[in-house]
This record gives structure tokens, sequence and C-alpha cells, in this order.
């Protein structure tokens, strides 16, 4: 290495650590284990581990504030949500005295957290600021995955055992609607233009599309990997594109994730993951998909545009959810 | 326009007007001895029970609201039978009284059976009994059952060891009738999935030093080699004190050590904590099998009236019965009823106190079409002949 390129390298190393303590675009993917009670945190480049950062009990759900400063993990079985400075990976803050929270969404305008609290059958909205639950609405039993619309109007909650999507108004807090869909709604997915709701029902093995405007199920998208019963196919976490052209819906106990067409709601392929693959998180480019592995504690890293498996790395017991801070 | 037309007829003709209502009965027995805590002497707990009801009214806990939302309203009313020999007038007092056409019954197979030739114009879910007669020459065909049959239970046991090759099982029965009941079935499971009984005894309970042979678990395990042995004890006295007293370090299975039920507390996936807590938390004891059973029977209703969108009897009962009905029983993967018999298909939790070990059928054991049916009668093997009769 000449010197000019050393000095130059230094220079470019300095620069990253820099850019390290500004903690912006780190590139690092955080990864929740249910069972380890732990947060895994990768390198974006290399998937090396970085961390291990200590939870509350039973970490799930998490996500970035807007700023990308904060990571919100929710702990269920501590009834708390722990805040991770992304910059000093450590817990640094917790809002307490939630029932059980499972899944969570943040406001596009991000003062306001919705999260489901699995035990109560309730939607709870808590405010950033203050870290205060400022409203609980009663909602079916076991709610799982919660979606703010874009223009954060409109809260949608999926109730596991009523098999119902509630439609909340996020002014009034009231539900305007219940939209039946099959058994086990788990989680949501919705492109930009907000047109339309994509629900995975794990049970009845099928993703439902709900109509924005209307509140009702349009489309019912099945899967049949080669081999497979029905009963193995177990759709649970999923991601559309932003344009909508794509989504991506893991498929529990067959072990794949299921790329479907976004317009035609046509599978287009399957992709061998790990053993019970259930969250799934996009890189900001959408070239990455990291799908945790809930059966073999570990995530798969995908390219998205050609469809190949890139690698599979370890993190903690029982994977649940995946955040990346780019 | 003709449907506009109905609908405004049924409304004036109609005396009570807007919400739908889906009326669901549940009949148990005053004093039902099963829905006492079990007892060990001296007063000792041994298991909390209580009445299966809770399941049901914690199924419409759970969907009333849902309901009231999509315009069914529920309503769960209840008769408690003074004895056995009551049961079905308290059926047809609901159905005759409230309007259920739904009825829930939580009764042993002779009341359960009696009650079912007596009524007509409704469907029957039996949460309790799991007697294989009522799936087989007994069945009727506005009888479903949410229970598990016997033989779902014990084809489940036989599975799981012969999936680990401990085929050889030595046979305990005991005095209760249903112990012989429980025995025959264990027999067809063991010739079902090729296990083999080395021999089966008889046990009684006392210390009469005269009858040794049949109440000393030492000369009882005794004798020729065995991997497993299993235990047909109703009252749980014997088989409470076998495992770790057997002649070989042999595991127990059945009515101690690994059993087979519809529901274990401790199960914790597919959203099972959840249920398990939730029911705690209203009934104050652990969910049992017979509770789930009387749980998936109201929602399974409730579910199918809100998929169909209305109340009709007829139609909701018609769905149940179809192809297309499908319910999530917090087992797994989505539960369906065996058109030959009315048995809800489901999957078997193998379980010691306080784990459950193993959720049966297993993948050594594949069947043509649907896993589910290796427990159980199948459709070829079914005695069940339901002829025309429909509710």
């Amino acid at each position: 290495m000449s010197g000019h390129l050393r000095s130059a390298f230094f220079v470019a190393s300095l620069a990253l650590g820099v850019a390290d303590t500004a903690a912006k675009d780190t590139g690092r993917v955080f990864v929740s284990n249910e069972k380890s009670n732990t947060v895994s945190v990768l390198d974006g480049k290399t998937y090396a581990p970085v961390a291990t950062i200590r939870t509350g009990k039973r970490p799930r759900d998490l996500k970035l504030n807007s700023e990308r400063t904060r990571l919100y993990v929710a702990c269920g079985d501590d009834n708390r949500i722990d805040v991770i400075d992304v910059v000093t990976l450590a817990v640094v803050d917790q809002i307490g005295g939630i029932d059980e929270p499972e899944v969570f969404d943040i406001a596009p305008d991000g003062r306001q957290l919705f999260v489901s609290n699995e035990d109560d059958g309730k939607l709870s909205i808590i405010d950033l600021a203050t870290k205060k639950v400022v409203k609980s609405i009663k909602v079916g039993p076991e709610p799982e995955g919660v979606l703010v619309s874009p223009d954060g109007a409109t809260v949608y909650v999926a109730s596991e055992a009523a098999s119902l999507v509630h439609v909340i108004d996020i002014a009034n807090g009231t539900i305007k609607a219940d939209i039946p869909v099959g058994s086990r709604p788990r989680r949501f997915a919705q492109a930009a233009d907000g047109r339309e709701i994509w629900v995975s029902a794990e049970v009845a093995g099928s993703v439902y599309v709900i109509d924005a405007a209307t509140n009702a199920v349009i489309k019912r998208i099945e899967f049949q990997p080669r081999g497979f019963r029905r009963d193995d196919i177990r759709p649970v976490g999923l991601k559309l594109t932003r344009d909508g052209a794509t989504a991506y819906v893991t498929l529990g106990a067959a072990n794949r994730i299921a790329i479907v067409d976004g317009k035609t709601k046509e599978v287009r392929d399957y992709i061998l993951v790990g053993s019970r693959p259930w969250d799934i998180a996009l890189s900001r480019d959408e070239s990455r998909m990291f799908v945790a592995n809930g059966a073999s504690d570990d995530i798969t890293i995908i390219d998205a545009k050609a469809g190949k498996v890139i690698r599979s790395v370890p993190v903690g017991r029982s994977p649940h959810s995946v955040a990346i801070d780019d | 326009m003709i449907r506009l037309s109905v609908v405004l007829l049924a409304l004036l003709l109609s005396p009570v007007a807007a919400a739908e209502r889906v009326v669901i009965g549940y009949v148990d027995q005053a004093n039902d001895p099963r829905h006492e805590d079990r007892m060990g002497f001296g007063g000792i707990v041994l298991e909390q029970r209580g009445r299966p009801f809770d399941g049901a009214k914690l199924a419409n806990d759970d969907l009333a609201m849902a309901g009231h939302s999509l315009g069914i309203e529920i309503e769960l009313v209840e008769g408690r039978a003074a004895g056995a020999d009551s049961i079905a007038g308290e059926v047809e007092k609901l159905r005759k009284e409230r309007g259920a056409r739904f009825i829930l019954i939580d009764a042993a197979a002779e009341a359960l059976s009696k009650a079912a030739r007596g009524t007509r114009d409704a469907l029957l879910f039996n949460v309790s009994a799991g007697a294989d007669a009522l799936r087989g020459a007994d069945c009727q065909a506005h009888t479903m059952h949410t229970f598990p049959s016997l033989a779902m239970r014990t084809d489940a046991l036989v599975q799981f060891i012969v999936a680990r090759k401990w085929r050889d099982i030595l046979v305990l029965e005991g005095p209760d009738a249903r112990d012989a009941e429980t025995a025959r079935a264990l027999e067809r499971s063991a010739k079902r999935f090729g296990a083999h009984i080395v021999a089966k005894r008889s046990f009684v309970l006392g210390s009469d030093p005269r009858e040794r042979d049949q109440n000393n678990l030492a000369l009882l395990t005794g004798g020729p080699g065995y991997d497993v042995v299993f235990i047909a004890d109703e009252s749980r006295e014997v088989s409470r004190f076998l495992p770790y007293q057997t002649l070989s370090p042999r595991p127990v299975i059945g009515a101690a050590g690994l059993t087979a039920e519809a529901w274990h507390w401790t199960w914790d996936r597919d959203g099972g904590a959840n249920l398990s807590r939730r029911f705690r938390r209203m009934a104050q004891r652990p969910m049992r099998g017979e509770d789930w059973a009387a749980w998936i029977g109201v929602k399974a209703i409730i579910e199918t009236a809100l998929r169909v969108r209305t109340a009709d009897f007829t139609k909701v009962a018609a769905h149940l019965k179809s192809a297309d009905f499908r319910v999530d029983g917090s087992k797994g993967q989505a539960l369906t009823f065996r058109p030959w018999d009315n048995q809800l298909r489901q999957p078997i939790q193998l379980a010691t106190t306080d784990a459950v070990i193993a959720q049966a059928p297993f993948t050594q054991f594949l069947h043509q079409t649907e896993n589910l049916d290796t427990l159980g009668a199948d459709r070829p093997e079914s005695a069940c002949r339901m002829g025309d009769s429909r509710p």
C-alpha cells in the first residue's frame, strides 16, 4: 500500500468512525431473539456480529424511529418497550406499563406508537414524547399485526383469535369496520400508495388483500409450493415493495418464502430459507431481504433482485423480527 | 328488486327486527362428579377441574363483540339437569323455550346418546364424551364431536412409541368399565400401528396380600420384557404411583406419565399460551381438554355465522358440515369435521405434568389425503351409518 493510499485509507476509516458516532445509515441489522431476551446486531455489509444487546423478556417486534436514532423493542413478558440507542447499542430508556406488547407500528409523523396488547385484547396508543399510553381501544382477542395508513388517519389491527381485521379511526379512537378474513390473521403489508392492505392468515394458509377504500376483501392468495400439503402452508410475515409491484411472504412450516406479483397477485416463485420463517425485512433500496427463522435460530439473507439466498447467519434463540438501519 | 321486497317482507313479518341472533345452548348436569377437583387421600387436590362451560363462555366472550359489529348477536343460554336422566329434557327445553338450535352437551356417553335420539331440528356438540361408539355404531347425523374420541387418543400414544421403536407394551387394566374400554382402544391402536402387547394384566385397588399379584406394582410390572407400560386407570389411584415403581426401568403412558390430551395448559405454540392464560384469568384454573372442546365448539358456531353473515340455522349448520369449514383451535393447523362421523379432526397433545412432549400425528404415519385421519376411525373403518337424518 503506497503512502498516499494508506493515508487515504486512514482518513476514510476516520470518517467512517465519525459517521458511526453520528449513527446515520450504519447499515446494521437488528434481530430480536424471543427466547434469549436479546437483540443481535449484525454488520450491514459483512453480516458479522457486532453486538448482542440484553433486553426485557421475550423481545418481539422492533422498529426504528423516523430519525433512526432509537430502536424500539416490544418486550412481551416484561410488559414494556425497551428503547435502544442506535449509536451506543445500549438500552437507554423504557416505556412501561404496556400489557404484553407484541407487534407495533409508528405513525408517519413519528409522534405516536400503536401496539397490540396480546393478553388484554387491546390496541394501545403511546405518545412517544411523554412515553404515556394516551388511549386503549378494545379489540378482538389475541391482537397481533398493527399497521398505520400512510396518511396517519387509520390503524389496522388483526385479531388472531377472532379472525378479524379491525379498521380504527385514529382521531376518535373508534372501530370503523370489522373485516372477517381467514383463520389466525397475523401481519400486514402495504405499498406507498396505501390503496391495498395485505394481511396474512396463518391457519387459513392464505394472504387476503383488502381494498382500503371499501374495506372489502378483493383477493385471496393461496400458496402451493411443490410437495407440500395445505396445512404446511402457514403465511405470517409479509412485505410489499414501495411501488407495490412485488410482495414477499414467509410460509412458516413450509420453510419457504413466496414471491408474489403485486398487481396480478400470482405467485412467481418460492425460495427455501430456514426453519419456520416468520418476520421478513427489506433493505431501503429493496435489494436485500432478511428473514427471521424462528425454529433454526438464524436469519436468511436474500438477494431480492436475483431471488437467491446469499447466506444464513446464526443469531440468538428464536429470532422474531428484523430491523435495518439503512 | 325481488330480493329487496323479500327483505322488506321479512322485516314486516318478523316481530324481532334489526340484528339477527344466534342462540347457543349449553346443557350439563349439576353435581357431575367429573366437574369436581380430583382429590387424593387426606383432601389433597391433585387436579383442578370444573365445568367445561367455562370454555364455552370464553369463546362467547372472545367473539360476541365481533358478532355485534357484524350485526349478529350471540346469546349463550344454560340448562342444568338435575341428573343424567334429565339431560335430554333440558336440551329439549332450551330448544323449545329459548330458541337454541346449536346445543353443546357435557354429559357421559349414554345420556348424550339418549338426548341426541330425542332431539330434532338442532345441531348438538359433544364436548366431553370420548366413547368411540358415539362416533361409530351409535353415531347421529346431528351430533358433532369436538372432544376427541378415545381411539384418537390411544392412536396418538401408540404413534409416539412406535415412532421411537418402543413397540412392546405391557398393558395394565383397572376395574372400572371405562378401563376395559380404554384397554380395548389401546389394543386396536397397537394393531393399527404395529405395536405388540406382550401381556395384559388387571389390577385392583388395595393391599390385601392374597391379591398381591394384582395390587403390587412390582409384581404387576415383572415378567416379560417390554418397552413401555400402558395403564388404563379411571381412578388414577394406582397409575399416579406407577412411574418409577415399575420393575424394569421403562416409561409409563396412558393414565400417568405421558398422557394424551385434547388440550394441555402448557402448550405455548400457536397462540396456546394466550388461550390458556385468558381461560385461567376467567375460570381461575388451568384449561383442560373438555374446556377446549367447549371453547372450540362455540367458536366454530360463531365464526361460521360471521363468515356466512347470517344467523340462519340451516345455512350455518350446512356450512359447519361443508368442506369449506375450517376453524383455528390454537393447535397449529386448521381443523375440520370428518364427514363420515362428525368428529372434529385435531392434533392430540402428549403431555407430562408440566410439558407437552409432542403433538400427534407424527410424520412417520402419513395418510393419503389428511394426516389428521391417522388418529381415530378413518372413513373405511368407520362403523357410523348416519342415514338421511339431517338437522
